[in-house]
Formats: C-alpha cells, sequence, structure tokens
C-alpha cells in the first residue's frame, strides 16, 4: 500500500475508512489497478522512482462532501491533490506534485449551475467539461459563447485556475481574467464565497467581480489555499459576424513594425480575436503532418535569425507568398466589422509593400457545412483535433507517448522574437532538445507574447532524463534573459518558481507566510507551484 | 424451446448492452476517433493500418471487449487512460459491447 509522507499504514488505512463512511467505499480508490489511472499520462519521469504517484483517490459529489474529506484530511494530516477533470496534459494532467498525497477527483462534481443569457455569464462546477458547458448552452439555445482551449475535455474551472487560455476575444480567452466569483473550501472545511458571493443573498455574485475590500480570487489560482468548488465565468455574446484580414510584409525586418502595429490595433480594440503570425517563406508555423525542414532550407532560415536574411528575403520574393503573414479577427456586427478592418489596413499601409488580403465575412452561427472547415475553437465550439500534434501521422511513424510544454513569455516585439529564437534555437541545439529553427510566437495574452515548445515525453527513462536536463536548461538560460515560464508541469514547478526569485525570492516568502496561515497542517497539494507546508519544505529541488 | 428463449434473452440483453454503449462512445471517443478530418485518433489509425483496417473506431468490426477495455484504461501513444470517474466499470462494459458488436 502506497502512503502519504510521514504517514503510517495504520494512520492511512484509518483515514481511508473514514473517507469511505464519507463518500461510500465506491468513490473511495485505493487499490493500484483504480489509483494507477491518476497517474500523469504525459509524466517526463514516467516509470522511474521519481514520477509523482498518488496512494488513493476521493470522488466527492458535493460541497458537503467535499468539506467533509477536508475536514477528515486536516485533522489525520493526510495531503490532498483536488483536480476538477484531470486533463491537464502537457502541464502535469491528473497527478500531485508530492507522491503519496490523495487525490480529490471533482469529476463526479459537474453541474451547469446557471447560464444567464440576458447577463451572459455561467456558473459551474469543477467537473464540468467545455463540452458539457457548450452541450448545456446548445441543447438550451441560448444565444451565448464560451471560450474553450484547444482540448475541449478540460474544465472551466480547472483551466482558468491553471491560467490557460482560448480563442474568442480579449475579454474572453485569459479565463481567469474571465472569471466572477469562486467558492472555495479551505483546509480547515469552512466554505468561502467571493466578490459579491461573500453577501449573503447577492445578486450580482456573475455580475461584479471584486466585491468589497481585498479581491483575493488570484490567490486560488495556481496554488494550494483551497479546494474551489463552484467558478462563474463571463461569456460571450453570440457575435453577428467574424471576420478576417491578412496582412503580408516581404523583408525581414518588417516584423518589428508588423508587430508595433498590431499591438496598437489589439490594444485599441480594433481587431478582438486571437491574431496569428505566420512566414509563407519560412512554411511556418508548420502543420502538425508536415514532414520536417530539408537542412538547407532549415539552415537558410538560421542565417535569417542570425541577422542574413537575404537568401530568405529572396526566396520570399520569389515564392510570391511574403515574408511575414499576419491573420487579424473581428467578431461584431458585419457592418462594424469592415469598418475596423478598413482601418486596420490604413494603419498596416504604412510598411512598405504590404499587401492584404480580405478574409470573408461569415454571418454567425456558423451553418453545419462551415462547421467541418472553421478553426472551431475560435468560434467557441470545443474538439480534441490538437491531439494531431505529436499523434501518429503519414510523417510522424512512431509517435511518443505525449508532450511537456516549455512556455516563456516574451515581450511584444520583433525585436523579442528575433532574440528569443536565436538564444533557443542555440540552446536547443546545445542541449538536444527539437526547437524549431525558427518559432512563431502566440497571441493569447494581451501585451505579450508566448512561445510553445512542446517537447517529446516518451516511456523511455533515459531519453526523458535528457529532455528533463535540457528543459532545466531552457528554464534557467530563459530566465537569464528576463523571461518567464507562465504556467508548467510539476515536475518543473520548484525550479520556475525559483527563477521568481526578485529580493531574496520575496514572492515565494510571502506564498509561504499564507500557506502556513490559511493550512497550517499543510495537507493541500503540497508543492503546487513551489509552495510546500513547512514540514515539507525541504524537499524543494 | 426453454434454450431458445434464454439465448434470445442473452441476445436482447446483449444488444440493449450495445445500445447502452453509444451515448458512451459518443461523449468520450468520438470527438478523436469519429470519421473523417479533424480527429487525430482516426489520422493515426490510417497511418498505421494504412487501409488494411477501417480508420474510425465504429467501423471496425474486429475490436473485442478486452481490446477496447485495454485501450482505454491504459492509453497508447498519446491517448492517455481514463479514470473510472470518467468512465466507470458499467460504462466501459456497455462501450466494449458496442464496439464489438455483430453486425
Amino acid at each position: 500500500m502506497r502512503t502519504p509522507p510521514g504517514v503510517s499504514e495504520s494512520d492511512f488505512g484509518a483515514a481511508l475508512r473514514e473517507f469511505e463512511a464519507a463518500l461510500g467505499k465506491e468513490w473511495v480508490f485505493t487499490s493500484d489497478e483504480d489509483v494507477d489511472l491518476y497517474r500523469d499520462a504525459y509524466s517526463p519521469f514516467w516509470g522511474e522512482p521519481d514520477e509523482r504517484v498518488p496512494s488513493a483517490a476521493l470522488a466527492p459529489n458535493s460541497v458537503e462532501q467535499v468539506q467533509a474529506v477536508v475536514r477528515i484530511a486536516n485533522r489525520r494530516k493526510i495531503p490532498l491533490y483536488p483536480i476538477s477533470t484531470g486533463r491537464n496534459l502537457g502541464y502535469g494532467g491528473s497527478a500531485p506534485n508530492a507522491s503519496g498525497t490523495v487525490v480529490l477527483d471533482l469529476k463526479r462534481m459537474n453541474r451547469v449551475l446557471e447560464v444567464s443569457e440576458r447577463n451572459a455569464y455561467a456558473l459551474v462546477e469543477p467537473g464540468v467539461s467545455y463540452f458539457d458547458l457548450h452541450r448545456h448552452i446548445q441543447e438550451k439555445g441560448l444565444k451565448v459563447w464560451i471560450d474553450t482551449p484547444d482540448p475541449g475535455w478540460g474544465s472551466p474551472m480547472g483551466n482558468a485556475l491553471d491560467r490557460g487560455g482560448g480563442y474568442t476575444t480579449h475579454q474572453f480567452r485569459n479565463h481567469f481574467d474571465a472569471h466572477c466569483g469562486i467558492e472555495v473550501v479551505l483546509p480547515d472545511g469552512e466554505i468561502l464565497r467571493t466578490g459579491m458571493g461573500a453577501l449573503p443573498g447577492s445578486k450580482t455574485w456573475q455580475q461584479y467581480k471584486t466585491g468589497f475590500g481585498p479581491w483575493i480570487d488570484g490567490l486560488f489560482s495556481q496554488s494550494n489555499f483551497g479546494v474551489v468548488t463552484k467558478m462563474g465565468f463571463w461569456l460571450m455574446p453570440e457575435p453577428e459576424a467574424y471576420l478576417t484580414g491578412t496582412v503580408f510584409v516581404s523583408k525581414h525586418n518588417d516584423l518589428i513594425p508588423l508587430i508595433d502595429t498590431l499591438n496598437y490595433l489589439e490594444s485599441s480594440r480594433v481587431c478582438q480575436g486571437m491574431s496569428d503570425l505566420f512566414s509563407p517563406a519560412m512554411g511556418l508555423p508548420a502543420a502538425y503532418d508536415a514532414p520536417p525542414f530539408a537542412r538547407d532550407f532549415a539552415a537558410m532560415i538560421a542565417d535569417a535569425v542570425a541577422g542574413n536574411p537575404k537568401a530568405m528575403e529572396d526566396h520570399a520574393a520569389r515564392s510570391g507568398k511574403g515574408y511575414w503573414g499576419c491573420t487579424i479577427k473581428f467578431y461584431g456586427p458585419a457592418k462594424v466589422l469592415q469598418a475596423q478592418w478598413e482601418y486596420a489596413k490604413e494603419q498596416f499601409g504604412r510598411i512598405p509593400g504590404a499587401r492584404f488580403v480580405d478574409g470573408e465575412l461569415i454571418r454567425l452561427p456558423l451553418t453545419a457545412e462551415q462547421k467541418k472547415t472553421a478553426h472551431l475553437v475560435e468560434f467557441g465550439v470545443p474538439n480534441l483535433s490538437i491531439f494531431a500534434m505529436g499523434a501518429r501521422n503519414e510523417n510522424t511513424p512512431n509517435p511518443g507517448n505525449g508532450h511537456q510544454w516549455f512556455s516563456p513569455i516574451i515581450p511584444r516585439s520583433g525585436e523579442a522574437v528575433f532574440e528569443a529564437n536565436k538564444v533557443f534555437m542555440q540552446a536547443g541545439k546545445e542541449f538536444g532538445l527539437p526547437v524549431p529553427p525558427f518559432s512563431i510566437p502566440f497571441c493569447f495574452w494581451e501585451r505579450s507574447f508566448v512561445f510553445l515548445f512542446g517537447f517529446p515525453v516518451t516511456h523511455d527513462a533515459e531519453q526523458n532524463k535528457k529532455t528533463r536536463a535540457a528543459f532545466a536548461q531552457l528554464v534557467k538560460i530563459a530566465a537569464e534573459h528576463g523571461w518567464g515560464e507562465y504556467r508548467t508541469a510539476p515536475a518543473y514547478q520548484d525550479l520556475i518558481m525559483s527563477t521568481y526569485s526578485y529580493n531574496n525570492n520575496a514572492l515565494l516568502r510571502f506564498h509561504e507566510r499564507l500557506k502556513d496561515a490559511v493550512d497550517p497542517n499543510g495537507i493541500l497539494s503540497p508543492g503546487r507551484y513551489g509552495i510546500w507546508p513547512k514540514h515539507l519544505r525541504g524537499r524543494r529541488a | 424451446m426453454r434454450a431458445l428463449l434464454v439465448v434470445f434473452a442473452l441476445t436482447a440483453g446483449n444488444a440493449a448492452f450495445a445500445a447502452d454503449g453509444k451515448p458512451v462512445y459518443e461523449k468520450w471517443c468520438a470527438p478523436c476517433h469519429a470519421a473523417g478530418p479533424g480527429h487525430p485518433g482516426t489520422t493515426a489509425l490510417a497511418a498505421l493500418y494504412k487501409g488494411a483496417k477501417p480508420p474510425a473506431l465504429e467501423d471496425r468490426t474486429d475490436l473485442t471487449p478486452p481490446v477496447v477495455k485495454q485501450f482505454v484504461r491504459k492509453g497508447v501513444s498519446v491517448m492517455p487512460f481514463f479514470r473510472k470517474t470518467e468512465i466507470s466499470d458499467a460504462e466501459l462494459d456497455a462501450l466494449a459491447a458496442y464496439l464489438s458488436r455483430k453486425r
């Protein structure tokens, strides 16, 4: 029998009996066969002694059952690791930071508690998936959209608490920003509601975010101070239309004014959707099933990144496709979108040689036929097509077993994109990581870029060990350049937290003071995002 | 006569069972394994079998309940395994019956 750290078999057995009394025997999982289903399927430590594996799993079906479990755990000092749908693949999955922690699986709490069309919000439980919420809205015929990340089986709550993102407009695609009101069970079993939810009988819990006094919602994201059991989200009223427009520029250094103009248009809300940067000349970003670049072509890209873009510029001119491209996206009334795109063209038109391609204006909702070819997440429709990444295809006959994301935040400027590519390509070469010859940043977040490198996870321990060592080097190199990651798997959380070290780790020390005050027995998710309880603080890597 | 009735009851039971599996398939398998583009599981199986077997799971006639259960609970490649709070043992029995039903 696996046991939590520092807990004897007999004490753990007694705790399990109490959990069974609270939840029913069926919802307390202790056999290896059942508990193994809580391993992180994409663990970078797969099959090694350091893989983080739980000792048991509990599946409550109500807030009252969560309270009961947390009270037992607090009294008996049993660590719990709450998960919502447990599909945080690439960033940790359903496995805890510390082996032996008991997973608190909230998947059964899967009720959509409210969707308001008039005020465009939803209130959900942890186990509701994007698929579930979308289906609920469709079945009721409500004219509101959700914002979904690529994998639709995730939880709106879990994804927001991990600070994930999606694809529609600024206001909604930052999932934590889009939330409004949280209910949380604290480590002593007490229930707390944030924002207007603190007012008994409040009529505006999902309509006004900050309530009164300090706004503490952020403390429950990427942390371990409570078990979130309800969360509200603002939804997007179904827009009348959707439009894209694409600009092409011809020189390597045109990326700099291209991004500056894009920033102005996005920050001014002239365009609201998630913009796509790309390089037709380089063939980037490449499709998931594309063959790898020929060596000569990769060398030409590398030359351009090193500051010698002539050959690539000539190639771009010959191909007639343009060196860089950027597609911007508009949501709203049809006649407004057309005017916004005209204005955007004027702004981009200041870049010499810029040319434009008008996208088709789409009246919403999408027809069944349009859904077959649309990039569905841009329309708030959940799906799983992203798993083409890394899966078997004609050009990948021997796929791996998953991926781990290295996700640094980079300034929104052409200069920073060039510098980051130079640095990461060099580091990739040095440490043997599959860093592409050029990486295009993503526009998920306002005001910054994020690079997403999905490094493979295998079931070969030696290979995984090398990847982990190289990943750690990338984290250090990024930090030396002033770039930090926005999110990571438990395997790297201590390391990355240690790079946020301003003033002798003042931020982490503050987290630890909160942890000691709110969770003195250290029962919730020990080690999550680098926050360890006092008695385990020595474990930090 | 009695034997015939028993056989009939068993067959009817299996059919009902397989019918219970269809919604499980729709919810948990179809997003990756339905026919057509945008389904990475189907693309992966097309690349694996190269026409020797149909790539969409619902079109397969060679699946058996143990094979279905193995993939659901153990995963393969980038397909993760599924917990019992997602697909319960009873739902998995129905799903396995559905995907291995005789046609």
